[in-house]
C-alpha cells in the first residue's frame, strides 16, 4: 500500500472505514513527512499538538478525524492564528471561524495552520512575515499564493487536504504552481466569518485538495447560509458530488484567452488536452473575451480600498501589535486604497473601476449564453523562482491576471492540473468556470478530465 | 504626479507610520500603479452601473435580541492584550488637557 498520508480523501474514509489502517497509522505517517521536511518547506507556522488524541474522538463523525491543514487567516479557538503578519504573532482567537467550526463539527481535525502572504496580500507565500514557503515539486521555485501553504501541504502530503481562501486567485493559482486541485466556490457560498478581512466583496474560502472528488466533498461540509456572515446566501446547498461520473455528452465548452499575448505557451499545451473533452462527447469552441488585462487594474482599485477600510482595525488596543508592525506590502495596499476612496478620488479611480467590473460581469454572462462551461489555464506560466516578488509592485495581479475577471463576478472555479513538465516537475493548472452556483457542473467537467489525464500518475510523484 | 508630501498625507488619514524613505518609495509606486489603473479608460463605459456586490441580497436583517452565543465574557474579551486597567482596555488619549 502506498504510504498513508499519500491517499486522497475518499481513500483515507474509505480505509479507515474499512479497517486498512488505524488513525494513529494515518497520523503517524503523515507526522513523519513533516517532521522530515517541514523545516526545508516552511508550510506550517503552527501545528495542533492535540490532533490525534481530537482525531481519536471524532472517529465516528463523517470526516472520521482526517488531518486538515487550514490556512493561518482563519480563526481557530485556542490555536494561535496570525495571519503570516508579526502584527498578530501572539494572536490566540477565542472563538472559531465558521468553516473551521464546520469541518471540527463534521469530524475533521486541525492538524496545523499554514504559511500565507501576509494578510493574503500576494500570490507567492514570499512576503510572510514568517518566511517564504518553498514549492514542493521543485524547491527552487515558490508555490505561489496567497494560500501556498495550504497547496504545498497538500503537494507535499503534509495533510489529507487543505483549506485555503481567495479573493482573486489565491487558491487556484498556488493550486496550479503545486500541482494540486482547489475549488473556489461562488461567492456567498461558504462563510467568510472568521477569516481575516481582505478584500470583503471577493474573499472566498474552499478546499484545496489531492482530486476533484475530494473537493467537491469537502465543500459540501463548508458550504451554507450563516447568519455570522451577512453576504452568505440561502440558495439551497446542493450535493457537490451528485454528478461526478456523468456523461460529457453535449456540454458546451468555450476556450478563453487564446488571443492574449504571452500565453503561447500554456495555450499550446492546452491545446493538445482540448481532444480529452472531445472524446467525452463535449463540444469545444475558442471564444474571444475582454481582455483580463483590464481586470488587473479592476482588481487592484477594489482590493486595495477594501484592504484599507479591512485592516483599519488594526489598531493594537484589543489584541494584536500597533501600525508600525505593518510589513511593507501592507503598508503600500492600505495606503493605495485609502488613497484612490479619498475625497476627490473615490469618483475618479473607485467608481470607473466599478463600471468596469460591471462589464466583465456582462462579458461573462454573455459567454455562458453560448457555453455551459468555461476553461482557460489558470496561471500564465509555471511557478517563478524564489525572490522574483522583490521589486515587483503588481506581481501578484500580473500572476493572477486570468483569473481576475471570474473572481470580480463572483463565479466559482476549479483549478486541475494539466501538464507536468518532466524536467523541472512542475504543473501547468487549468481553470474551469460555471455560472453563479453551478459547482456541481464545473466539479462533473473538471473530474472528467482530471480522470481521463494521466494527473492521478504525476500527483506522487516529487 | 504624487508626492511626497502626498504621501504623508494619506500615511495619516491612514494611521499608518512612515519613514521619509518609504515616502519617496511609495510616492513612485503610487505613480505607476495609478498609470496601470488609468489604461481602464480605453473602455466605453458610458452609462454603465457600477458593481459593488454580487450577491444581489438587499437589506440583510437579523431579529433584534441578545445571542449570548456570539457574546465574550469581559475576561475572554480581555485575553489578547496586556493593555488592561481594571478590567478595561486602555486606550491612547485623544482629547487634551487645555488651560483656562
Amino acid at each position: 500500500m502506498s504510504k498513508l498520508n499519500t491517499l486522497t480523501l475518499q481513500q483515507t474514509l474509505t480505509g479507515l472505514k474499512q479497517k486498512e489502517f488505524s488513525l494513529a497509522e494515518l497520523y503517524q505517517a503523515t507526522l513523519e513527512a513533516i517532521d522530515e521536511k517541514n523545516k526545508e518547506l516552511n508550510i506550517y507556522l503552527t501545528l495542533n499538538n492535540e490532533a490525534l488524541k481530537k482525531a481519536e474522538k471524532s472517529s465516528n463523525l463523517p470526516l472520521m478525524g482526517v488531518p486538515i491543514a487550514v490556512k493561518d487567516n482563519f480563526c481557530t479557538q485556542d490555536l494561535r492564528t496570525t495571519a503570516s503578519s508579526k502584527i498578530l504573532n501572539e494572536f490566540v482567537p477565542q472563538f472559531e471561524s465558521t468553516v473551521t467550526k464546520k469541518l471540527l463539527e463534521a469530524g475533521g481535525v486541525i492538524l496545523g495552520k499554514t504559511n500565507l502572504d501576509a494578510w493574503a496580500h500576494g500570490s507567492s507565500t514570499e512576503t510572510s512575515d514568517y518566511g517564504r514557503t518553498l514549492n514542493p515539486r521543485n524547491t527552487d521555485h515558490l508555490p505561489g499564493g496567497s494560500s501556498g501553504g495550504s497547496a504545498a501541504a497538500v503537494a507535499a502530503d503534509f495533510c489529507t487536504i487543505a483549506i485555503g481562501s481567495e479573493t482573486a486567485g489565491s487558491l487556484r493559482q498556488p493550486a496550479a504552481w503545486c500541482g494540486t486541485v482547489a475549488l473556489k466556490p461562488t461567492y456567498g457560498r461558504v462563510s467568510r466569518y472568521g477569516v481575516a478581512a481582505m478584500a470583503s466583496s471577493t474573499d472566498s474560502p474552499g478546499p484545496i485538495a489531492k482530486t476533484v472528488e475530494d473537493a467537491a466533498i469537502m465543500l459540501n461540509f463548508l458550504a451554507g447560509f450563516d447568519s455570522n456572515d451577512a453576504t452568505t446566501s440561502s440558495q439551497p446547498v446542493p450535493d457537490f458530488t451528485a454528478q461526478l461520473g456523468k456523461s460529457l455528452k453535449g456540454i458546451k465548452i468555450g476556450v478563453l484567452y487564446q488571443d492574449i499575448a504571452g500565453l503561447e505557451m500554456v495555450n499550446e499545451q492546452l491545446e493538445k488536452q482540448l481532444s480529452v473533452f472531445k472524446d467525452l462527447g463535449a463540444i469545444v469552441g475558442k471564444t474571444p473575451a475582454l481582455n483580463p488585462r483590464y481586470a488587473i487594474s479592476v482588481y487592484t482599485v477594489v482590493q486595495r480600498g477594501e484592504v484599507s477600510s479591512n485592516l483599519a482595525r488594526y489598531d493594537g488596543i484589543r489584541y494584536g501589535s500597533n501600525r508600525s508592525h505593518f510589513g511593507a506590502e501592507a503598508k503600500r495596499r492600505q495606503m493605495l486604497g485609502t488613497y484612490t476612496l479619498s475625497a476627490g478620488y473615490a469618483g475618479k479611480y473607485y467608481e470607473l473601476a466599478q463600471r468596469i467590473r460591471t462589464l466583465f460581469i456582462e462579458d461573462l454572462n454573455h459567454l455562458f449564453e453560448k457555453y455551459d462551461v468555461l476553461i482557460a489555464p489558470t496561471s500564465p506560466g509555471f511557478a517563478k523562482k524564489i525572490g522574483v516578488t522583490k521589486r515587483a509592485a503588481m506581481f501578484g495581479e500580473l500572476e493572477d491576471m486570468l483569473l481576475e475577471p471570474s473572481s470580480l463576478a463572483g463565479l466559482p472555479g476549479i483549478n486541475v492540473p494539466y501538464y507536468r513538465d518532466p524536467e523541472t516537475n512542475l504543473f501547468l493548472g487549468l481553470n474551469f468556470i460555471t455560472p453563479m452556483w453551478q459547482e456541481a457542473l464545473a466539479v462533473q467537467v473538471a473530474d472528467a478530465f482530471e480522470k481521463n489525464t494521466n494527473w492521478n500518475t504525476w500527483r506522487s510523484k516529487s | 504626479m504624487v508626492t511626497p508630501d502626498d504621501v504623508a498625507y494619506i500615511a495619516k488619514l491612514a494611521n499608518i507610520p512612515v519613514s521619509d524613505e518609504e515616502k519617496q518609495q511609495f510616492a513612485q509606486a503610487f505613480a505607476e500603479t495609478l498609470t496601470v489603473i488609468e489604461e481602464l479608460r480605453e473602455l466605453d463605459n458610458d452609462g454603465i452601473l457600477p458593481t459593488h456586490q454580487v450577491t444581489g441580497l438587499k437589506n440583510v436583517w437579523r431579529e433584534d435580541v441578545i445571542d449570548k452565543e456570539k457574546m465574550f465574557s469581559q475576561q475572554e474579551a480581555l485575553i489578547n492584550t496586556d493593555k488592561t486597567y481594571q478590567g478595561f482596555f486602555v486606550v491612547s488619549r485623544v482629547l487634551e488637557e487645555k488651560d483656562v
